[in-house]
């Protein structure tokens, strides 16, 4: 602990050095040596962390305690390494230099988890299991997880491009033809706002498997927004737009394919997005409840056998599973929607 | 720019299209009611005219421009192009809007392409679209996507995209009149000159008399809705013009003098 309040006490006055470098204003050379000081104390924080995996013993037997804290050393003299030759790494110097901030927050957070766990049980054991719990699994449970990861990114995809598919061609039909609108929207209306989570009982008795029925699930809640949203784009293409494409010769294909639905695109983006997020709150449960593989299985079945560190380690991935879809889905937008730029913001 | 067009010998390859409008009614139904907007509008164009129709805001000069480019048929009357009945939208009638409309996810040269590739004959005619864009000047721009562009370089790629068509007969409806005033000034000269050169017919909406008196051979004046012919007045004036014409000031003042605005004269 002491090396931590060390550390601390010379942070606060070189506060204003390091504002001075994220505002990106010029440094003279002595100032520019105290601007590296976040890295430095980053690194500081992943020493700590070591430090901490192996001042006291641990309450239980943890065998990769001592790796962790190896691991931890290694991250620290890389830190260091990498913000001392800064200039020289380009860059990704500067990358690690502009998250020098989290990655001392990070080498804090870990250092606090571990004495809280592990060490003097501030956190009641086994509901809160320490960092080494964690990597163990993912050392030694790591096939399971996997195939959990892979049956779960399947199923997900395979629903989430049949109801993407159908929720956009709903959509454009709705939006372009009245008659289309007149039979559909009232059917839309009625079954869209369910939750996809109701249908959770017809479906596993219907479908002839609960793999069939967690992907008609998936694909359920996933199309119902890129429906309204395609359609709702659909419907608000300015008119004037059609106007000019008649003037210069369009034929009705022309308006749907090249002024309809680039114009729309933006609102099935959001429709998309929404749609991701309520699939995967879909997904989980599905895998929860029937499915016998998945994330979500493996959650529900670490907890029936207490082994919440496994618990831990799935929701880890499933979070990082999850953000990459998004992350994923905007850059897709943004390959699509480079015109928008500057245009609209969301 | 276009702007050296104006020293250029005027030619008139004529391939502009004759126009009839012939006991032209319209109305619109609001909530039920009847709203009549043109009242036995006729008068005919000869093929390369460039005529302007003036008259009150709201009285139907747009409504009339969107009858002959075929957007909608009239409730009585008929129009003609060339002596055929107009009966629908066709890219020898292209529009030039208020407002550029051009598509914001297309870029500069993808906008002026549109009539060509929706008649699916982009292929192999590809320099035309160049053709277009040299003409009005953004060569440069061809890449730019429409937010990147100020009002007055979006209204000349919006001229573009229609001359790309070749069209016999162009249609403006206050093409400048969101513009600021010097850049209208500039892009009158460079429609003027574009017309002398293209020589198709122009139909032009505008509530500006000088602009009106500026670029056309014939100026209809309509009343207030439901619009009727007031006046059709020869403008017998050589191009290029000099806005301090005095035979324009006269005529400027007759007509507002019809539209009941002699007194700010």
């Amino acid at each position: 602990m002491s090396t931590y309040s060390a550390s601390k006490a010379v942070a606060i006055p070189q506060s204003v050095e390091e504002g001075a470098a994220l505002a990106g204003r010029p440094l003279s050379f002595p100032t520019a040596l105290l601007a590296s000081g976040t890295g430095v104390f980053a690194s500081a924080a992943w020493v700590l962390f070591g430090l901490s995996c192996q001042l006291w013993t641990d309450l239980s037997d943890w065998p990769r305690t001592h790796a962790l804290s190896i691991a931890a050393f290694i991250i620290a003299g890389g830190i260091l390494g990498a913000t001392v030759s800064g200039k020289l790494l380009g860059r990704f110097g500067a990358g690690l230099q502009a998250r020098a901030p989290w990655l001392l927050a990070l080498g804090l957070f870990l250092s606090l988890w571990e004495v809280a766990t592990a060490k003097f049980a501030w956190l009641p054991l086994p509901f809160f299991p320490p960092p080494q719990a964690i990597i163990e699994v993912y050392t030694d449970d790591l096939p399971k997880l996997l195939d959990s990861v892979v049956a779960s990114v399947k199923l997900q995809l395979g629903g989430y491009a049949i109801g993407a598919a159908v929720g956009f061609l709903t959509g454009v039909s709705i939006g372009w033809s009245r008659s289309v609108g007149y039979w559909v929207h009232p059917v839309l209306r009625f079954i869209g706002p369910l939750p996809a989570t109701a249908w959770l009982p017809f479906a596993f008795f219907t479908f002839p498997s609960s793999w069939s029925a967690s992907t008609f699930l998936i694909a359920l809640a996933t199309g119902f927004p890129v429906t309204v949203l395609t359609w709702s784009g659909v419907a608000s293409v300015n008119n004037a737009y059609y106007d000019v494409a008649r003037t210069l010769g369009a034929k009705p294909s022309f308006l749907v394919l090249k002024v309809a639905i680039p114009a729309a695109l933006p609102h099935v983006f959001v429709g998309l997005f929404m749609g991701l997020g309520s699939s995967f709150a879909v997904l989980v449960v599905a895998e929860m409840i029937g499915v016998k593989a998945g994330l979500g299985w493996y959650l529900q079945w670490a907890q029936g056998w207490a082994a919440y560190s496994n618990m831990y380690a799935a929701l880890i991935v499933m979070s990082l599973l999850c953000s990459g879809a998004i992350t994923l889905l905007f850059k897709t937008r943004d390959r699509l929607l480079v015109w928008q730029k500057g245009v609209v913001k969301w | 720019m276009v702007a050296h067009a104006f020293a250029e010998p005027i030619t008139f390859p004529a391939v502009g299209a004759a126009l009839e409008v012939e006991h032209i009614s319209h109305a619109f139904d609001i909530d039920g009611s009847v709203l009549p907007v043109l009242d036995d509008v006729n008068f005919s164009v000869k093929p390369g005219e460039f005529i302007a129709l003036l008259g009150p805001s709201g009285c139907g000069k747009s409504t009339l421009l969107r009858l002959v480019a075929g957007l909608e048929p009239p409730r009585s009357g008929s129009l003609r192009e060339d002596g055929e009945a107009i009966s629908g939208p066709f890219p020898s009638r292209v529009v030039v809007f208020q407002d550029p409309t051009l598509f914001p996810w297309r870029t500069v040269w993808n906008n002026v392409a549109l009539g060509l590739e929706a008649q699916g004959i982009l292929k192999g005619q590809r320099q035309r679209v160049d053709d277009a864009i040299e003409l009005v000047g953004l060569s440069q721009f061809r890449n730019a996507y429409p937010h990147q562009l100020s009002g007055g370089m979006a209204q000349r790629v919006a001229l573009a995209r229609a001359l790309v068509n070749d069209p016999k007969i162009l249609i403006l409806d206050e093409p400048l009149g969101k513009l600021d005033s010097l850049t209208r000034i500039t892009m009158q000269g460079e429609l003027v000159a574009l017309w002398q050169r293209k020589g198709f017919t122009t139909l032009m909406v505008t509530h500006d008399v000088e602009e009106a008196l500026f670029l056309a051979n014939r100026v209809i004046v309509l009343s207030d809705r439901p619009a009727r012919i007031k006046a059709d007045i020869a403008v017998d004036r050589p191009y290029p013009r000099h806005r301090g014409d005095p035979a324009l000031a006269e005529l400027r003042r007759h007509i507002l003098g019809l539209l009941g605005l002699d007194a700010t004269w």
